[in-house]
């Protein structure tokens, strides 16, 4: 009997559930719909999962493959829905249901009067589609879609207090880190491509001779992809230098750090290696880099988590340290011990999270009982000099947190800071007719030599990126910092062009979703600015969400499509384009990657600038910065 | 360039203030302990390759021997009419520590593990981390921030002008107090015209805490008994002491918390364990500790996710009442020289110690004749589960703490025979045949438990019995009463359900609400209980029994308000800031919140210390000052007040209001401009009703002040 068609139904139980969760309207006498919503799509999942891998397990065990459904075809590009079955689906599966199962069931007294409640609920339902789908992924496209969800859905629920500064503050943070992983991602697709020249599934990844066969002649770029997944793997599992986000993503209510933070979310770098594990599991240098990863992760985030004085930080940087061991696990090839210690660590966890409020009456009464003046650690052993230079590294998490900052977004905005001189003018108009002569350039081209053409798609890239790089560091005016996020799609659309075969219908897929949402957000965001001229720009947060509430969701949105979000054809569009980058034409890739992380980053920006934070208006009780 | 300071220095100085004062939760504790946090800091700049500061310049400052705040504020602020505003919006931006830091200094004794600091240390870090900031971004080139500052427009110290808008929102707050008052004063007044006369062959007299949450069982034991008579006065039953569990480190206060004991009093219990739990244990977040746990811990976790879904109970994140002083156990409640160990507390009290607790219990409650054979005392206490406010839930005249140890230990010290020979020299004459019996109430779960039972004479045995069949006839209905402001409990449940789910709810690992605690809190009655016998007040009073017939002096109204006001006061009013504005005053919504150092609670890791409650717990409270009501002649606690000014202080600067109730006119006196006036207010018909259950049927909101006529 062929049962793997019923794959289709853990990605449709959790769709339909977030649907109906949608439609249902936002009051208190709903709670309980909401609740019950989850409450049944993770209920049915997990009933399904269980009976399903009983069922797995006692017929082989086989590795299964589902051919889903192509969205799209052309004569050399396909995108095609994968889903894929294997041990490391079912752990992941099992362990998901059962969490957001019980998450969900708990929730509903948690949440209770909670204001935000439908938001809460349809958030978590849609954080376990993206789970789902990314656990079942059969290629990197379709894995793709689903890390995507799991990041926006991430950013929303960190944010949950999106009036509060410190909450959304951390939540741009950590999407911005999320979106480093995701270029991993993107370019790990890239150079697939053109190593197997078509959307590789994970199946045939599993089959030794065909890796081994095309990594044969293409060493440099079989260390590429997987250093691009290490890189993905690790920016998502919270791995060196990544590792501070864990602990500063702890700010939405007590059930929802549980699921993301503690236990399934952040495991998911581990999943990623696990899945490509085939592919780079005979490059020795890579298991090496992976080993050491986690080793140092592991020692480093074990200090920090030493001297943590709050109980949820504290879980946080242990999660880490354990997952960190787990990376050396893969190292050496332990793929099972891998998964069991991702369900315990995941349940340990999430159960230790849900009970830490409990902490203050369990260690006060244990204190009071059992206390002793000066409990020793093992580090009293060392020289004091060592110990204080140790503990204050500790104290300030080996300066990662600056690190991050420093090195990624304090450069991006010292690099847009040197393009201030670009104004909406200047741009506007030179954009326009270079845009133009470009295009007519590369319909009838008789007279540039072909050499110089071949430097165009570098400058349009680039052009594309400076773009990004001064949206990013714009403040005055929002709705200038749009329009050139929305035009540096077009140059990167031209930039291909100008290479071989990409034709228009290509493009047209590539741009409508820019287009419409394009258009969307600068009418909204025009709209506000009547409605708010004294509060409309990107020197602070302003928290308009509080009054305007269906111009905030709607703002959301057209960000999401702007960025490429799987809601759109421009999702599909970002792969195609990347198909057409050839292998040698790094910087190109390199370009189009730094625009993508730098422009998703500047409209999670602008969105949360303009919509979310304290209230500028206080007619109302708002907390501290520092609540 | 533009320059965040508070984003810059804040992450650092939270954490480093929070790592020093961490009470357990770290597994490497703060390298210097036993220094002041300042000296500490110091201790380990010049023992250590990695410094706190950024710049050598910031950290030599920290060396300089004339180092104050002044001198910083100089280097930072330079004009110094800018000083004082400067810090308080420094302080004032993180107020959770700041206060914090403030409260540890003029308190030390409250941390186990004791630590020196001073809001001056900590100002002074703060600065210093400033500083070392602006070395940092500019070097030299920054010039005091006070230079640029404009004083003239905006003067914090300024005094605050009379504007229209204040005098409007004074009338309209009084307007939204006195409409509730008017209906209360409309019930009182004509409950002091029909009460009844008093009772004959008394069946048992109960002692509760003048809490508001008693009033309600107090009322329901009435009902089911109606020969019962019932009292009220501050839970801690008159012992100013600390308490001692048996095999505990600490001593913990079990009185008013302004109160400074000078006893303490000890649980002796042989067979006592204390469970642990390996899910809090520290090593589960060690690598290979953590390795292990998370392979075989982990699973059990998930089993245990489970279990407590399908069916809640008692766990170690469990604060159960009944766990502060244990059925099996005793107290040592008699001073003997020969034993005592502690060098700070008397252990145990004298005869004469013991004779004034009892004889001022009843006497400011006017219990001094017509003993019913069988007296209780109870305590009461909350049980709760997951959740860090639970002090918050338990008795306000014991600290927070269940008041068991004190109930037991007031009963058996009436119960001796020694203290009634001397009361007896004393006037106060208890017969030989009243037997006295400790209890405690969990407000929470609605259940009590008895003290020492097999004490009690033979003859009085079956009397108990039945009596203990009263008791839970009246929780069972007192639970009734209390669910209705439950959500999720429907209104028409019957009875029994009903009880066993609120019992429920202090197991519940995810319930926010076990109950709600003092919210609605908004009276203090003072008098007899023929006057709120039959009233409905919907648990909205403190009631302390209090006769002014054996009080002409006011000698025993004085001792009430003394214990009372202060603790009644607190507790409104920490309401009542909470609820006006939850964000600033009280602490936000429970759902993010964090543990930290096991002293606060912060929202994710980043925050500040929380002040106040949080939103769950006084979401149904209406932000009133509480009206304290005094049956008494006016003349007696004009004199009062004017004798006890830690007493007046409350109400002549309005923090509560005060009306008396002259006994022998049935005349109300506002207390206004520190004068006793008549008080001018047309009283409302008062609203019937023949049981309190069919009341409760028809509403979650707060309910009408009503009289309850039983034919």
């Amino acid at each position: 009997m062929n049962i793997s068609y019923i794959i289709n139904y853990f990605i449709f139980i959790p769709a339909i559930g977030f649907l109906i969760s949608l439609l249902i309207k936002d009051k208190e006498g709903n709670e309980k719909i909401f609740a019950r919503i989850l409450e049944v799509s993770a209920g049915l999942s997990l009933l399904l999962s269980v009976s399903f891998i009983g069922y797995w397990l006692f017929h082989g065990m086989e590795t299964i493959n589902l051919k889903e459904l192509t969205l799209y075809k052309t004569h050399n590009y396909e995108f095609v829905v994968d889903f894929f079955f294997d041990a490391t689906t079912a752990t992941y599966l099992l362990v998901g249901s059962m969490i957001t199962f019980l998450v969900g069931k708990y929730s509903v007294y948690y949440m209770h009067r909670e204001e935000g409640f439908k938001r809460f609920f349809t958030t978590v339902l849609l954080f376990f589609l993206g789970y789902n789908i990314t656990i079942f992924a059969g290629n990197f496209e379709t894995l793709f879609i689903g890390w995507e969800i799991l990041g926006i859905t991430s950013f929303l629920l960190i944010a949950f207090y999106r009036l509060r500064y410190l909450p959304v503050k951390n939540a741009v943070r950590v999407f911005g880190i999320y979106r480093i992983g995701d270029v991993g991602i993107l370019m790990a697709m890239w150079a697939s491509h053109h190593l197997w020249h078509e959307n590789i599934t994970f199946l045939k990844l599993n089959n030794y001779d065909l890796v081994h066969d095309h990594l044969a002649g293409h060493t440099w770029v079989g260390v590429f992809i997987s250093l691009m997944i290490l890189i993905a793997a690790a920016a998502k599992s919270a791995q060196l230098p990544f590792s501070s986000w864990l602990s500063r993503a702890m700010e939405g209510p007590t059930p929802s750090s549980a699921i993301f933070y503690g236990s399934l979310s952040v495991h998911f770098g581990v999943f990623l290696l696990l899945r490509t594990y085939p592919f780079w599991e005979s490059q020795t240098s890579m298991r090496i880099l992976i080993g050491v990863l986690g080793l140092f992760t592991a020692i480093v985030t074990e200090s920090i988590a030493r001297v943590q004085s709050n109980i949820k930080s504290q879980i946080a940087y242990a999660s880490v340290a354990q997952i960190g061991i787990m990376f050396i696990e893969i190292a050496f090839g332990l793929k099972y011990l891998v998964l069991f210690h991702f369900a315990g660590n995941a349940f340990l966890r999430t159960y230790q999270l849900l009970v830490s409020p409990s902490t203050v009456s369990y260690l006060l009464r244990d204190q009071f009982y059992h206390y002793q003046p000066k409990q020793s650690s093992i580090e009293d052993t060392y020289s004091s000099k060592l110990k204080h230079a140790l503990y204050y590294m500790s104290m300030k998490e080996f300066y990662l947190d600056v690190i991050i900052n420093k090195l990624v977004f304090k450069n991006i905005k010292k690099l847009g800071g040197y393009l201030n001189l670009l104004g909406i003018k200047n741009i506007l108009y030179s954009f326009i007719p270079f845009y133009i002569i470009s295009i007519y350039i590369r319909l009838n081209n008789t007279f540039i030599p072909d050499e110089i053409i071949a430097l165009f798609p570098f400058g349009f890239a680039f052009f594309g990126l400076l773009m990004v790089l001064r949206a990013f560091s714009e403040r005055h005016q929002p709705r200038f910092a749009w329009i050139l996020l929305f035009l540096n799609h077009f140059w990167v659309a031209l930039a291909i062009s100008f290479n071989d075969d990409f034709d228009l219908e290509e493009i047209g897929i590539y741009l409508s979703g820019v287009i419409v949402f394009g258009a969307l957000g600068y009418y909204l965001l025009t709209r506000l600015m009547k409605l708010e001229p004294n509060h409309f720009s990107l020197y602070q947060y302003y928290g308009h969400v509080k009054e305007h509430q269906t111009l905030s969701i709607a703002f959301l949105i057209s960000c999401l499509g702007l960025m490429g979000f799987p809601i759109t054809y421009t999702f599909i569009g970002e792969d195609v384009i990347y198909s057409h980058i050839r292998v040698n034409e790094y910087y190109l890739a390199f370009f189009n990657a730094s625009s993508y992380i730098v422009g998703g980053i500047a409209l999670v920006r602008i969105y949360a600038r303009l919509f979310l934070g304290n209230h500028i208006k206080t007619y109302h009780p708002t907390p501290l910065k520092t609540a | 360039m533009h320059i965040n300071l508070d984003k810059e220095v804040f992450p650092i100085l939270l954490r480093l203030i929070s790592n020093y004062l961490d009470q357990g939760i770290s597994i490497w504790h703060f390298p210097i302990v036993d220094k002041s946090f300042l000296e500490a800091i110091k201790h380990i700049e010049n023992n250590s390759k990695e410094s706190l500061f950024r710049t050598k310049k910031a950290k030599d400052l920290l060396f300089e021997n004339d180092l104050s705040i002044t001198k910083l504020l100089k280097l930072i602020v330079g004009k110094e009419e800018c000083f004082e505003h400067y810090l308080f919006d420094q302080q004032f931006a993180h107020p959770g520590w700041s206060g914090m830091v403030a409260v540890l200094e003029s308190n030390p004794k409250l941390l186990f593990d004791k630590r020196k600091i001073t809001l001056n240390d900590f100002i002074i870090i703060e600065l210093l981390l400033e500083i070392d900031v602006l070395y940092d971004k500019y070097d030299d080139l920054w010039s005091p921030l006070g230079y640029k500052a404009n004083l003239e427009s905006y003067n914090l110290f300024k005094e605050i002008e009379d504007k229209e808008l204040f005098t409007v929102y004074k009338i309209w707050q009084e307007a939204y107090e006195w409409t509730y008052y008017q209906d209360v004063l409309s019930g009182l007044s004509y409950s002091f015209n029909n009460q009844n006369t008093t009772i004959n062959d008394t069946s048992f007299q109960a002692f509760f805490c003048i809490d508001d949450r008693e009033i309600s069982l107090r009322q329901h034991l009435e009902l089911v008994d109606e020969k019962c008579e019932t009292f009220g006065t501050p839970g801690h039953y008159n012992i100013v002491a600390y308490y001692q569990p048996d095999k505990g480190k600490f001593l913990t206060k079990v009185c008013p918390a302004p109160l400074q004991p000078k006893h303490v009093l000890k649980e002796i219990h042989k067979g006592k364990t204390i469970k642990r739990d390996l899910h809090f244990s520290r090593k589960t977040h060690s690598m290979f500790w953590g390795f292990i746990y998370s392979q075989t811990l982990g699973f059990l976790s998930g089993l245990n996710l489970f279990k407590i879904m399908v069916s809640p109970n008692y766990s170690a994140g469990t604060n159960y009442s009944f766990d502060h002083m244990h059925k099996d156990a005793s107290l040592q409640i008699e001073y003997n020289p020969k034993k005592q160990k502690n060098k700070e507390y008397q252990e145990g009290f004298t005869i004469e110690e013991m004779t004034d607790i009892v004889e001022s219990i009843l006497r400011t409650t006017g219990l001094t004749e017509n003993f019913a054979k069988l007296v209780y005392f109870i305590g009461h206490g909350a049980s709760s589960t997951n959740n860090p406010y639970y002090a918050g839930y338990g008795c306000g005249a014991c600290s927070g703490r269940p008041g068991s140890a004190n109930a037991r230990a007031a009963a058996e010290m009436a119960n001796r025979s020694d203290i009634r020979s001397s009361l007896e020299k004393r006037g106060l004459k208890i017969p030989n045949e009243t037997w006295f019996i400790g209890g405690l109430h969990d407000t929470t779960r609605d259940e009590v438990a008895f003290y020492d039972e097999e004490l009690i004479a033979d003859n009085l045995k079956n009397a108990h019995q039945e009596n203990l069949a009263k008791f839970q006839k009246a929780l069972v209905n007192n639970a009734k009463e209390r669910a209705r402001r439950f959500d999720n409990i429907s209104l028409s449940l019957n009875k029994n359900k009903n009880y066993e789910l609120v019992k429920k709810r202090s197991l519940k690992l995810f319930e926010i609400r076990p109950e709600y605690n003092h919210a609605t809190n908004t009276l203090f009655i003072v008098g007899r209980r023929g006057l709120t016998k039959n009233l409905f007040l919907d648990r909205r009073a403190f009631l302390n029994s209090y006769d002014y017939k054996q009080d002409p002096t006011g000698d025993l109204l004085a001792t009430i308000l003394g214990a009372g006001a202060g603790v009644c006061a607190g507790i409104n009013l920490e309401y009542y800031f909470s609820r006006v504005d939850n964000h600033r005053l009280g602490a936000g919504s429970k759902l993010p919140q964090n543990i930290v150092g096991l002293i606060g609670v912060s929202n994710g890791v980043e925050g500040d210390l929380r002040t106040g409650l949080p939103y769950q717990m006084v979401e149904i409270h209406d932000p009133l000052r509480l009206m304290t009501i005094i049956e008494q002649k006016p003349e007696v606690v004009l004199n009062v007040l004017n004798n006890n000014q830690n007493v007046k202080q409350w109400y002549a600067n309005g923090w509560m209001n005060l009306t008396v109730l002259d006994p022998n006119t049935g005349d109300f006196f506002n207390y206004k401009n520190e004068e006793l006036v008549p008080l001018q207010i047309e009283l409302n018909s008062v609203n019937s009703i023949t049981n309190i259950e069919q009341i409760c049927l028809t509403s979650r909101e707060n309910l009408p002040v009503s009289f309850i006529n039983k034919n």
